[in-house]
């Protein structure tokens, strides 16, 4: 057939300019076929108008041409002119309108297939006004005594539902009678439209929840029944439907006590009797799961489902365990004690290949991290840090960070949970988790020692870990000290002399690796300790005054003021506060802990003084 | 209910498209682009599912083409590979051994077919059966219609 030929053409185009040249010549074709007033080829030029049209060039002239042929007394023109017009029009098109009448005359049509069309179209891209036009068409239809065209009627009034919630008021009583068809086509139908009408009128609960009797007759049909080769799917009987009737279940169970006990021993035959060996079944189980934790169920029933989804943890299908994550994750505050009973599973899928798997199983742990647990779980998720994708890393520390300070059960595990993670992982630490640690680190003041010498090795062999390097560089300005008396307990003695501090901090300072943020933290560093040491003044003098023409304007600034400090200040070098927030005092010197990355804010701290006592 | 059902090749061509809620060419397009990009990075043996802004997107791969769709929240995704198969099953029953070139070259047919299976975006029919027969009993009211038509008036 003709557009066949023509689809062949296109294919052969060897480039883009080449079909493109073809397109047009075929396009001007179609106009020209478009403009004669004879049939015969009418629906072939159509038809190749709609495939340009999906190769994704333009066919708006076409719009009329389908109004045409819908109008048209011959099956095979209304088949592609109805087909066109829920390719090339939409309810924004006003070309739309002119199709109304013809719509409406084909639901009235003598053959029912011409009656599909017409439904079809207007279920695909009827128009508020269209719809309010043909709805007391299609409520008539709902009870026409053909279930080819009632099953089309009823998701025709689903979406005049959706257009137009009012209009629900017409389907109301003929929904409900629906439900005593046979026809499983006409049931889903009815399933759907009585879903959509609870949805959209909280009004019509009450009146639907008469119905669960009836639902559940049909969902106990379909569990029981024997096979019907009609609609087995892998051993389940309708899934499709069984899924619907469960949703539609839930809506109406939710809040509402007596409902929910009507659904009750229903739920929990499904939930046994569903064979979930293949995804139509673990289709039908998970909906049901969602049923029963959305309903007023009893707590047996609630375990049942949760323990489904820890058996779906298990399943070799992917997709089953990706699916029970996400049900878990939803159910993780209110049921905590129940999906804790499958924490070991959920760490376990830390290890799965399949990434998204990973995202769901990390933030699972991360929910199910308590004060009994945490040093066990931290150690999984340490582990996990390790091999851990590099999308997840950055939101795998700030968890990791969030239970640590939540749960640490001493103060030593917390710094050393911290130094972990910044040692193995700094390059992925979030900025602003930064001024947090260092606080954390501040308070713990029995482990200066420990952590400053953990973090000053940490740094002489990798300076490229951002967070690492501000931290770092942030202790070793306040506790420099501490690194240069050599020995700490539980930690082998190293000897550092002041030369070697000044050396790894200048080396970040001139390093390209480092961000201005840990370029400015190095050059506060090297402030600090011209109060803690005494060998090297005038080493630090001068990288300050080299600062102080540097291209970097933040660096340039701070280290103007601080040469201001040497200069006008001397004497008052130990008594400057560089944090504005903090009430920590130290012996002289106090900390700066930017609370924010805006140096602006940190200009305004410089020079101003408080008294220490 | 379902948003789009998206047909497209390795390569990323378009070999169906269906929409159930109006949009704008331009948003359609946006859509088709962001459907094939994230479809096509896949690696092998990962799950079927994937967020793109509020909806669950469920796709699966038949020889060379992705067949890809778009739902809402309260839709449920294990439900939707059955469907999606429900549909390859239904165009593979039509053509036989069904192929990208059947699509290709047949497109309104594969179209025929989804518009007796899904509308507005929700399962039409649920029996394979009752499917094969109006497509059957639709096809032959073209056939007869054409030949009734096409005879001379006396």
């Amino acid at each position: 057939c003709p557009e066949n030929e023509m689809i062949r053409v296109i294919r052969s185009a060897r480039t883009q300019g080449e079909e493109r040249g073809v397109i047009q010549r075929e396009c001007a074709a179609i106009r020209a076929q478009f403009r004669q007033a004879d049939s015969g080829g009418r629906s072939h030029n159509l038809a190749k108008l709609l495939y340009v049209h999906m190769l994704g060039y333009p066919a708006h002239f076409g719009q009329m041409e389908c109004v045409r042929m819908i109008a048209s007394p011959r099956y095979s023109e209304k088949r592609i002119g109805y087909l066109g017009a829920m390719m090339l029009l939409d309810e924004k098109q006003d070309a739309s309108l002119l199709i109304t009448n013809s719509i409406k005359n084909d639901l009235s049509h003598s053959s029912q297939y011409i009656q599909s069309l017409a439904l079809c179209t207007l279920a695909c891209m009827g128009s508020a006004e269209m719809c309010r036009d043909l709805a007391p068409e299609i409520e008539r239809l709902l009870k026409a005594s053909n279930s080819y065209i009632k099953k089309k009627a009823a998701l025709c009034a689903v979406h005049i539902v959706r257009k137009i919630p009012e209009l629900g008021e017409l389907f109301t009583p003929s929904a409900h009678s629906l439900l005593s068809d046979k026809n499983h086509g006409v049931l889903h139908g009815a399933v759907v439209l009585i879903t959509e009408l609870c949805e959209r009128n909280p009004g019509n609960l009450d009146e639907f929840r008469k119905a669960v009797p009836e639902l559940v007759q049909i969902m106990k049909g379909l569990v029981t029944s024997g096979y019907s080769p009609e609609h087995n799917v892998a051993g389940i009987s309708d899934p499709f439907l069984q899924v619907r009737v469960l949703r539609l279940l839930r809506i109406l169970g939710r809040n509402n006590d007596e409902a929910s006990d009507a659904m009750n021993d229903l739920l929990a035959q499904v939930a046994t009797n569903t064979d979930s060996s293949k995804t139509a079944g673990s289709a039908v189980l998970y909906e049901t799961v969602l049923t029963i934790m959305d309903i007023k169920s009893e707590s047996g029933l609630r375990v049942l489902a949760v323990n489904i989804l820890g058996r779906f943890l298990l399943n070799n299908d992917r997709n089953i365990r990706y699916i029970s994550m996400t049900s878990l994750q939803k159910i993780v505050q209110t049921d905590h004690t129940a999906v804790q009973r499958h924490r070991g599973t959920i760490v376990d899928c830390l290890k799965d290949q399949d990434a998204s798997v990973k995202r769901r199983a990390l933030e699972l742990s991360l929910a199910l991290v308590s004060a009994a647990n945490i040093r066990s779980m931290m150690k999984e998720l340490l582990r996990f840090l390790s091999t851990c994708p590099p999308e997840l890393r950055s939101h795998a520390t700030s968890g990791i960070f969030n239970a640590a300070e939540r749960y640490a059960p001493s103060q030593r595990w917390h710094i050393d949970t911290i130094l972990h993670v910044l040692i193995t992982a700094g390059g992925d630490v979030r900025d602003e988790t930064v001024p947090n640690l260092i606080q954390l680190i501040s308070v713990a003041s029995e482990l200066h020692c420990y952590t400053v010498h953990k973090l000053y090795r940490a740094l002489i062999s990798d300076i490229s870990q951002q967070s690492l390097v501000q931290v770092a560089c942030w202790c070793i300005g306040e506790y420099g000290d501490l690194l240069l008396k050599g020995d700490c307990d539980e930690i082998e003695p190293m000897q550092v002399t002041e030369d070697d501090v000044l050396d790894v901090l200048e080396t970040i300072l001139q390093s390209h690796m480092s961000s201005p943020t840990s370029r400015g933290f190095a050059l506060t560093a090297i402030m600090k300790l011209s109060t803690r040491i005494t060998n090297n003044i005038d080493r630090i003098r001068s990288v300050v005054s080299i600062y102080g023409s540097c291209i970097d304007v933040e660096l340039q600034q701070r280290a103007v003021e601080y040469n201001a400090l040497f200069k006008k200040y001397d004497h008052m070098r130990y008594l400057i506060i560089f944090d504005e927030d903090s009430d920590i005092h130290q012996s002289g010197i106090c900390s700066l802990a930017r609370t924010e990355s805006t140096h602006a804010q940190e200009h305004t701290t410089f020079l101003r003084f408080k008294n220490t006592s | 209910m379902m948003r789009f059902l998206l047909l497209f090749s390795r390569q990323g061509k378009i070999r169906l498209q269906k929409w159930f809620l109006p949009l704008g060419e331009r948003e359609k397009k946006k859509i088709i682009r962001d459907m094939t990009t994230m479809v096509l990075a896949r690696k092998p043996r990962t799950c079927n599912f994937l967020h793109w802004k509020d909806l669950k997107i469920v796709y699966k791969r038949y020889a060379s083409l992705y067949f890809c769709c778009g739902l809402e929240e309260e839709d449920n995704e294990l439900l939707a590979l059955e469907v999606l198969h429900r549909y390859v099953e239904l165009l593979d029953k039509y053509f036989g051994n069904v192929c990208e070139l059947d699509i290709i070259f047949n497109f309104e047919k594969a179209y025929f077919i989804l518009d007796e299976f899904l509308m507005g975006g929700e399962v039409q029919e649920t029996s394979k059966q009752s499917i094969a027969k109006s497509i059957e009993a639709s096809d032959m009211l073209q056939e007869t219609m054409e030949e009734y038509m096409s005879k001379p008036a006396f």
